[in-house]
């Protein structure tokens, strides 16, 4: 039981980390993105616009964050199920919304908040059963 | 929004999904660090780069990642991260059918409320 206990805290506190870099980082490229404007799709505008993006500092602080999400996923991947952390990772709609709200002052309108309280519940439900069902040597076999 | 917006969508969860299955797979077969402090899990990472399921995702990801850029320079934020939530579904059935994972009554109800959360918010 206390393995499990433990299993539980340590899936949390990577979900949570992932959760804070992926939406500093989604925020962050917003931000870098709308300094640089709309994209066209031809093959000069988006070699142009891939400049851009690869010189703007402000997108490289999201891709630092990115890669902060990308460490902290690959861990938790690493002992809990695919299915598990996925979902429980849209706990960060929340946080989302509010940062849209609060930083790019983007309106959100009554039915997108139920959305989001939907998503909050489903979240909660998925949170609550195994974190991990199968096992590395499981794994293996099916790899193999 | 449009046709091209729609089809950037869909390339972007297929794209993401895919990714995120090979990722499992890698991370599963690398193993979990022995303790979460930093030079376990960098032990670790490094262990998890070096695995070839690793490097069939980065591609796919990163794709999907140049797709979300370019949304996310069309459509407001609150748009395009809800939308992308599509791949839920289509991820919980690959944790199913591909990583054969215990995706059990209470996991497939959750996963259909982000569902119908995510459309919500899609159509606010």
């Amino acid at each position: 039981m206390a393995s499990e206990k433990r299993l539980r805290i340590k899936t949390l506190i990577m979900v949570l980390a992932m959760v804070v870099c992926a939406n500093v980082g989604d925020l962050m490229l917003k931000r870098g993105m709308t300094q640089i404007g709309a994209v066209a799709i031809s093959a000069s505008a988006l070699k142009h616009a891939f400049w851009l993006t690869v010189t703007n500092p402000t997108i490289w602080i999201g891709i630092v964050f990115l890669i902060g999400f990308m460490a902290s996923y690959m861990t938790v991947l690493s002992w809990a199920d695919y299915s598990y952390v996925m979902p429980a990772g849209a706990f960060g709609y929340a946080i989302l919304t509010l940062l849209a709200v609060v930083f790019l002052h983007e309106t959100v309108s009554p039915r997108r908040w139920i959305g989001v309280v939907l998503i909050c519940v489903g979240v909660l439900l998925v949170g609550q059963t195994k974190p991990n069902t199968t096992t590395a040597a499981e794994m293996q076999k099916v790899t193999a | 929004m449009t046709v091209i917006t729609i089809l950037l969508l869909v390339f972007f969860v297929c794209a993401s999904t895919g990714g995120e299955i090979a990722l499992t797979y890698g991370m599963k077969s690398a193993g979990e660090p022995a303790r979460l402090r930093p030079k376990a899990l960098l032990i670790f990472l490094g262990r998890a780069i070096r695995n070839g399921w690793f490097w069939m995702a980065i591609p796919l990801m990163a794709l999907s990642f140049y797709a979300l850029l370019v949304l996310l320079s069309w459509q407001p934020i609150s748009f395009v991260i809800p939308a992308s939530a599509l791949s839920y579904v289509v991820g919980t059935l690959g944790a199913k059918y591909i990583l054969k994972e215990d995706v059990n009554a209470a996991r497939w109800a959750g996963v259909c409320l982000v569902c119908a959360g995510v459309l919500l918010v899609t159509i606010g």
